[in-house]
């Protein structure tokens, strides 16, 4: 008996429990005899290779890693169909559903992990699949066999691969994701948009934020609702939504569990007879679900039962892979934090997204989108904690540029090295020698090259290598500074260049307009993102994507914020007209929540001060229902339009001014602009509404109607400038409208119409508002199709149930007592 | 899920990407709890250093939130105001597991012992 080697069994005959076999004999093909247990009635097989299998490009054969040759010639013993079903660790036995028990010296827990299901009603229907195994792929590839329409829940990688299988395959497919964007685990939101955005233009449905609540069949499935009630029909359902480490086994044998079978660096298990490898150990607080922490896991194991102990040391993971075809790649830690850089290249016309994050002059993340061939250097220079200052100009290029000998390292020389004939501009085809000859004729600054020979005067993305074009060839001259601003630190482009291009390239969603205009941070800045948010929504107010989290405070909330924290709300009276019902109702507000101040503004209006946050949508619906919408005190947007009394009870009134108050706020209310908007009508002369320092002012005389504009009653006191007469009511409407738009549409976030005058001159506002007739209703007609489709009451929206997270505490900590509340 | 050192306070989609929400604490500071675009979730005490300001309502970019009243922008991960200003805001362990949000006993309580 002496001569008989010990017992190793390995239960779990996946791609783990079969490497570290493989480790084992690597080192000692003597020193075990070993017995294998599998659930699936086969052979090895490389588990990662099944979406290939199922988009139809491999078969199976072709993927099986060690056939029974290799069983059989390493005297292997293949328990396959029959999984091990208990372990006696007192006996030292194992053994299986089949009711076979056999005796373990060793024995090695090897079982991967689980699907992880959602508990939702109609999960157990008969049609709802997992993707784990090759047994999955054939239940899919039968379903794909009959065609029609499937779901896959879960937009993470393997949810992604089994839509993209089944889209090959002539699926309808519709994948379902809670998170707001795809892979959020490997990649950075603006990466995430680009997949989204690519899958759906090869014939994908991607609804992202979607949360299932049941999956619905008689007897086999039919469709999937989600929790907002949308239902998707569906002949087949992958679930695909995560893994959970498989640790049942290990947990009825009382072995250390944690998130995983919880093991040291030689992966042994709290029983040192046992032990565990893969996807169901957790080691050092980690788990791991990707091949590579599992090839070091293997190694460490067999070193520590036969070998010189190298214990596991946890891995640093990369992923690289190819989505439907696309090249994704992240490693290392790519959420920011203290101290972090991140240095950003995008390149709109390739498709290219590269954001490498730097601390400390040290790689620690990166994330690679379409271009994925520096992966692995980035990966490398992560994983030895290189200094990477000397090459950090360079470093986002990639390797062969970073690392093309010490003189390009230096900018300004890598650019002097460059032939004549080198492409600077990829947009506009301009060539070095060209971008040259235009600095020599003249063009001394950034936006003197671009408007000259056009180069960095599309995508941006060259816009450095302009600049270092210019420092070279002018020294010292070149101060660097750009006589027009850009917007902010995240781009090199003026608000001006920013609105143009989403005209032109049609952006109509903040992280589509960051990738094409290659924007140099991950999410923007809280300077840009409003802006961006306001250009995007006024250049197509149909087909804009809102985003409520680029909205300042007070526009996401609906109200005034003050500065203790709570809110201030002014109802909407059109005109400065009020009722005593609408008083009343203001009344019985300020009462019931509370209302500290009460105070009449200057713009007409009725002020209640100290209004909690999560009181506002009880508020807004009782002012509704007193039939008083949002009055946008809050707003970049039309604010008041003040009023006299007029002809109708004014002595000295010479036309209906409030009457045509009204109308005016009624056609403008609820437009967003610029900035806040004020407007003002006075019934004569003596102007007791103070129209001459509103952005639009109207006043009466006896021929009509004085049409001014620019005013403003801010730090800088700025009277109106007439900008034209008109004869009836109806021309100051049309004015009006056309003034504002041509306001909205030309001015830069955050300038009131003074500023925005003063720059372009009244002339100009002259030219397109009052000499241009046709331009003029074009204007108006643009303003008013606006206001179709975005003059909403908010409150009304607010109180009926919209957005009630912003409005709700997520939960509230009492001592003693937690009392949760979603 | 609540064990002697944490707490668990709801599940995490019921953060908004790049938002925040708030969980008053019975006799002591209110917590904001904030999601960045990555999905990582922060938790500071909600006043800003500057003025008190409520962070819980201010633009969260990268891993930074900007204060609504005046600008200051803090790190979520350590609190501390970047750039020119100084001052800094307690933060909280926050962790999320199975979906949960998961928030340091302790700490959440320090203010209302």
């Amino acid at each position: 008996m002496a001569d008989t080697p010990p017992q190793l069994v390995v239960i779990g005959n996946g791609m783990a429990g079969c490497r570290a076999v493989e480790e084992i004999l690597a080192r000692d093909p003597k020193r075990y005899q070993v017995t294998i247990f599998g659930a699936e009635p086969r052979v090895n097989y490389n588990r990662i290779m099944l979406s290939p299998v199922l988009a139809g490009e491999k078969t199976y054969e072709e993927i099986i890693i060690n056939d029974q040759q290799w069983y059989d010639d390493n005297d292997i013993e293949l328990v396959s169909g029959d999984p091990v079903a208990n372990i006696d660790r007192s006996a030292k036995t194992v053994t299986s559903r089949s009711g076979r028990t056999i005796n373990y010296d060793k024995l090695l827990i090897a079982t991967g992990s689980d699907p992880f299901i959602i508990p939702v009603p109609g999960h157990d229907l008969p049609g709802v699949v997992t993707f784990r195994d090759l047994d999955d792929v054939d239940a899919m590839l039968a379903a794909a066999g009959l065609g029609g329409n499937a779901v896959v829940i879960g937009g993470g990688l393997l949810g992604l691969e089994a839509a993209h299988g089944l889209a090959l395959r002539g699926m309808q497919v519709t994948v379902l994701h809670l998170m707001p964007t795809l892979m959020e685990r490997q990649l950075d939101e603006a990466a995430g948009w680009l997949l989204k955005s690519a899958l759906e233009a090869r014939g994908q449905t991607i609804l992202t934020g979607a949360d299932t609540a049941e999956i619905v069949g008689d007897g086999k499935v039919q469709a999937v609702r989600l929790k907002d009630g949308t239902e998707i029909p569906a002949d087949i359902v992958v679930m695909a939504v995560g893994i959970r480490p498989s640790t049942g086994l290990a947990k009825e044998a009382g072995l250390a569990i944690g998130r995983g079978i919880q093991v040291d660096d030689h992966m042994v298990t709290s029983d040192e007879n046992i032990l565990a490898v893969g996807e169901c150990v957790e080691h050092d607080g980690n788990v791991y679900g990707l091949v590579a922490p599992l090839w070091d896991m293997c190694r460490s194991l067999a070193d520590g039962l036969v070998a010189e102990p190298n214990g596991y040391r946890g891995s640093v993971t990369s992923t690289k892979l190819k989505v439907s075809g696309i090249d994704v790649f992240s490693a290392g830690d790519f959420s920011g934090g203290e101290g972090c850089e991140d240095i950003v290249l995008r390149d709109a016309t390739r498709g290219v997204y590269k954001r490498v994050i730097v601390k400390e002059d040290k790689i620690v993340g990166a994330v690679l989108y379409g271009d994925t061939a520096d992966g692995n250097w980035y990966f490398d220079l992560l994983k030895k904690g290189e200094d990477i200052s000397e090459i950090r100009d360079a470093l986002i290029f990639g390797q062969a540029f970073a690392s093309g000998g010490g003189a390009s390292l230096n900018p300004i020389e890598a650019v002097a090295a460059l032939s004549d004939d080198a492409e600077i501009c990829g947009c506009n085809g301009v060539s070095k020698g060209q971008v040259m000859a235009c600095i020599g004729n003249g063009a001394d600054t950034l936006d003197a090259v671009r408007s000259t020979c056009k180069a960095s005067a599309s995508c941006g993305s060259c816009t450095g290598l302009v600049e270092n074009l210019l420092q070279l060839a002018m020294g010292d001259d070149y101060s660097g500074e750009r006589t027009v601003q850009p917007m902010c630190k995240c781009t090199t482009f003026t608000h001006e260049d920013v609105r143009a291009a989403i005209l032109e390239k049609e952006l109509k969603e903040i992280p589509q307009l960051m990738q094409e205009l290659s924007w140099s941070t991950p999410d923007g800045c809280a300077s840009c993102r409003p802006a961006l948010n306001y250009y995007l929504l006024c250049a197509w107010p149909e087909e804009h994507k809102e985003d409520p989290q680029s909205r300042f405070v007070n526009e996401r909330m609906h109200a005034n914020i003050q500065k203790d924290g709570t809110y201030s709300v002014v109802p909407r009276m059109f005109g400065g007209i009020t009722t005593p019902n609408e008083l009343r109702a203001i009344a019985d507000a300020a009462d019931k929540y509370e209302a500290r101040t009460v105070k009449v503004t200057g713009g007409q209006r009725i002020d209640l001060f100290g209004i909690k946050k999560e009181d506002l949508p009880a508020i807004w619906a009782d002012l509704n229902a007193a039939g008083m919408v949002s009055g946008h005190a809050y707003g970049k947007a039309l604010r008041t339009v003040k009023t006299c009394v007029g002809s109708e009870w004014c002595r000295f009134g010479t036309q209906d001014s409030t009457g045509l108050g009204v109308k005016l706020e009624h056609m403008t209310w609820g437009s967003w602009m610029p900035h806040k908007f004020k407007i003002a009508v006075s019934g004569c002369p003596r102007n007791c509404a103070e129209a001459t320092i509103k952005d639009f002012g109207v006043i009466c005389v006896d021929s009509g109607y004085e049409l001014l504009v620019g005013g403003n009653g801010g730090i800088h006191l700025r009277g109106t400038e007439l900008l034209c007469k008109v004869e009836t009511e109806e021309q100051a409407m049309e004015y009006c409208a056309a003034f504002i738009q041509l306001y909205r549409e030309e001015a830069r976030y955050l300038d009131r119409t003074a500023p925005w005058i003063e720059r372009v001159g009244l002339d100009y506002v002259k030219s397109k508002v009052v000499e241009d007739d046709v331009g003029r209703k074009a204007l108006q007609r643009r303003f008013l199709h606006s206001q179709r489709i975005l003059q909403k009451d908010p409150w009304a929206e607010r109180a009926a149930g919209s957005e009630s997270h912003l409005h709700q505490h997520i939960a509230e900590i009492r001592p003693f007592a937690v009392v949760g509340a979603a | 899920m609540v064990t002697a050192d944490w707490l668990d306070i709801g599940p995490v989609d019921q953060l908004p990407a790049l938002g925040a929400r708030t969980l008053p604490v019975q006799g002591g500071e209110e917590i904001a709890i904030f999601r960045t675009a990555n999905g990582d979730v922060y938790a500071l005490v909600n006043k800003c250093p500057h003025k008190q300001g409520p962070l819980s309502q201010g633009i969260v970019h990268d891993n930074v939130v900007t204060c609504p009243l005046h600008n200051w922008r803090i790190s979520l991960s350590s609190g501390e105001a970047l750039g020119d200003d100084e001052g800094c805001v307690p933060t909280i362990p926050v962790k999320v597991d199975g979906g949960r949000i998961l928030i340091g006993r302790k700490e959440a309580l320090a203010s209302a012992a």
